[in-house]
C-alpha cells in the first residue's frame, strides 16, 4: 500500500468542509452540556423530592446508556412521534445531553467542595439565596471544577464521529464518502486521525496548565 | 434598663443522641454585653448559630425583638438575620473577591446601598480596623488576624443590631490576638451594638462583659457581672472551669 499525497490534496476541501462542523458541534455541544449539567447540579440539591428524584433519574438513565444508541434513538424513532430535526442538530443535542450528565457530577463535586462557611458567612450577610449561589458558591465551584469540564470537552471531540453514525457531514463521514468516492482509504482517515491529535493534544496541555495555575 | 432584645425560652437543641442546649433560658437587653464562658462542647456556639438562623431548635422559642424565629416565615427571618452580624472562628471571607467587595457585596445587594456608598463607607471600615492600604488585596495575601479583622469590617458594614462572636481569636496566632481583641474592645466602646460573644480569653470578657454566662451541660449554672464571676463565682463546676484556664 503506498502513501499518495495527491490523495491527502483531494480530500482537503472535504476535510475543511468536516472539520467546521465537528468544530461547531463541539462548541454548541458543550455549551448545552455545561448548561444543562448546571442545571442538572441545582436539581441535585432541590429542597423537593419531586424534584431531586426525577433529576437523578434521567441524568443517570442518560449516562448509563450509550451515546450511539441514544443518536439512533433520537435521528430515526423521534421522527415517528412527529419531532424531526436535522442530523446535525439531533446530533449535537444527543451528544450535548449526553455530556450534561458527565458535567452535573463535576458541578455537583465541585459545588459540594466548597466550604460550609462560605453559606453560613452568606446567611449571616443575609444574601438572598440566588445571590449567594451566583456571587459566592458558583465562582468558586467553577475554579475548582475547570480543568474536570476541560477534560470532558476533549472527550467529546474524540466522541464526535460518532455523529457519523446518523451521516452528520464532520471529518469522520467526510473521508468515508472520500474513500467512497476514490476507494483511497488511508490518506483520508489517516488525516482525519491527524487532526484530531493535533486538536486534542495541545487542548489537553492547556487543561493541565489551568489545573496547575488554579490548584 | 434597656429593652429586652433577645429572649431564649426553654430551647433544646441535639445533634443526634447529643442534647447540645438543655431546656435553656436565657435573655439579652439591647445595648448589652454578654460574654459566653464553659468548656468546649457546652452549646455555647450553637446558641450563636441558633440566633444566626443557621441551626433550628429542637424545642422552645427564640425571640428577637419580640418576634419568634422558629417557627416563623423566611420573610421575618430575613428580617431579623438583617440586624444581626456573626464573626465566624475561621473568618470565612469570600476568597474569589477583593477586601473591599467582601465588605460591600451584602451593602449594596441587601441594603440596597450604591457602589459609591458602600465603598466609601467599606474604606472607612477598613481605616477603623487598620487595614486601609488592603483594600485590593484577596483574603489569602494577608495574616490570619487582617482576615478577621475585615470580618469584623464586613459584619459591621451591614449596621447591625447585634453582633455575635464565635471564638474569633481561637484560630489565631498568639500574636495577633491582642490586635483583634482590642479592635473589638473599641467597638463596644464606642458603639450601641449589642454584643454576644463566645470566647475562651478570660481578660477580653472581664473588660467587655456586662453580664458573663457560665455554661456546662447544655444549661447556664451561673451569671452575673464579670467581677462576680471571675473573683467570686458560686457555683462549684464554674470554680474548676476558671481555674483550668486563667
Amino acid at each position: 500500500m503506498n502513501w499518495d499525497w495527491a490523495a491527502v490534496v483531494d480530500f482537503l476541501p472535504r476535510f475543511w468542509d468536516g472539520l467546521l462542523v465537528t468544530l461547531q458541534v463541539l462548541v454548541l455541544g458543550s455549551v448545552l452540556s455545561f448548561t444543562l449539567g448546571l442545571v442538572w447540579a441545582l436539581g441535585f440539591r432541590a429542597p423537593s423530592r419531586f424534584v431531586r428524584w426525577p433529576v437523578h433519574a434521567v441524568t443517570e438513565f442518560v449516562r448509563t446508556t450509550p451515546l450511539l444508541v441514544q443518536l439512533f434513538f433520537l435521528f430515526f424513532v423521534l421522527p415517528e412521534w412527529g419531532v424531526q430535526f436535522s442530523a446535525m442538530t439531533t446530533g449535537t443535542l444527543a451528544i450535548g445531553l449526553h455530556y450534561s450528565t458527565y458535567t452535573a457530577q463535576v458541578y455537583r463535586a465541585g459545588i459540594d467542595a466548597v466550604p460550609a462557611g462560605q453559606w453560613e458567612a452568606a446567611t449571616a450577610l443575609s444574601l438572598p439565596r440566588h445571590r449567594t449561589w451566583l456571587t459566592v458558591i458558583l465562582p468558586q465551584a467553577l475554579r475548582r471544577i475547570a480543568p474536570a469540564l476541560g477534560n470532558y470537552v476533549i472527550a467529546m471531540l474524540k466522541d464526535t464521529p460518532l455523529l457519523a453514525g446518523i451521516s452528520v457531514l464532520e471529518l469522520l463521514q467526510q473521508s468515508r464518502l472520500e474513500s467512497a468516492a476514490t476507494f483511497q482509504y488511508i490518506e483520508p482517515l489517516t488525516v482525519v486521525g491527524v487532526a484530531f491529535v493535533l486538536i486534542a493534544y495541545p487542548a489537553s496541555l492547556l487543561v493541565r496548565s489551568l489545573e496547575r495555575r488554579l490548584v | 434598663m434597656s429593652e429586652e432584645l433577645i429572649r431564649f425560652e426553654n430551647v433544646t437543641k441535639r445533634f443526634g443522641e447529643n442534647t447540645v442546649l438543655d431546656d435553656l433560658c436565657f435573655s439579652v437587653r439591647a445595648g448589652q454585653h454578654v460574654t459566653l464562658i464553659g468548656p468546649s462542647g457546652s452549646g455555647k456556639t450553637t446558641i450563636l448559630r441558633l440566633l444566626m438562623t443557621l441551626e433550628k431548635p429542637d424545642a422552645g422559642t427564640i425571640r428577637v425583638n419580640g418576634g419568634k424565629l422558629h417557627p416563623a416565615d423566611e420573610k421575618h427571618r430575613r428580617e431579623v438575620r438583617k440586624k444581626i452580624g456573626m464573626v465566624f472562628q475561621h473568618f470565612n471571607l469570600f476568597p474569589h473577591m477583593s477586601v473591599l467587595r467582601n465588605i460591600t457585596e451584602a451593602p449594596i445587594r441587601v441594603l440596597g446601598k450604591s457602589r459609591e456608598e458602600a465603598e466609601a463607607r467599606g474604606r472607612e471600615l477598613l481605616e477603623m480596623v487598620g487595614l486601609a492600604d488592603k483594600y485590593e488585596a484577596r483574603p489569602a495575601q494577608l495574616s490570619g488576624g487582617q482576615q478577621q479583622r475585615v470580618a469584623i469590617a464586613r459584619a459591621l458594614a451591614m449596621e447591625p443590631k447585634v453582633l455575635l462572636l464565635d471564638e474569633v481569636t481561637s484560630a489565631l496566632d498568639p500574636e495577633l490576638v491582642a490586635g483583634v481583641l482590642d479592635l473589638l474592645r473599641e467597638i463596644a466602646r464606642t458603639t450601641d451594638i449589642t454584643m454576644i460573644c463566645v470566647t475562651h480569653e478570660m481578660n477580653f470578657a472581664r473588660d467587655i462583659s456586662d453580664e458573663v454566662l457560665m455554661f456546662d451541660g447544655g444549661r447556664v449554672i451561673e451569671s452575673g457581672s464579670p467581677e462576680k464571676i471571675f473573683s467570686d463565682p458560686e457555683h462549684e463546676r464554674t470554680r474548676e472551669f476558671l481555674g483550668a484556664v486563667l
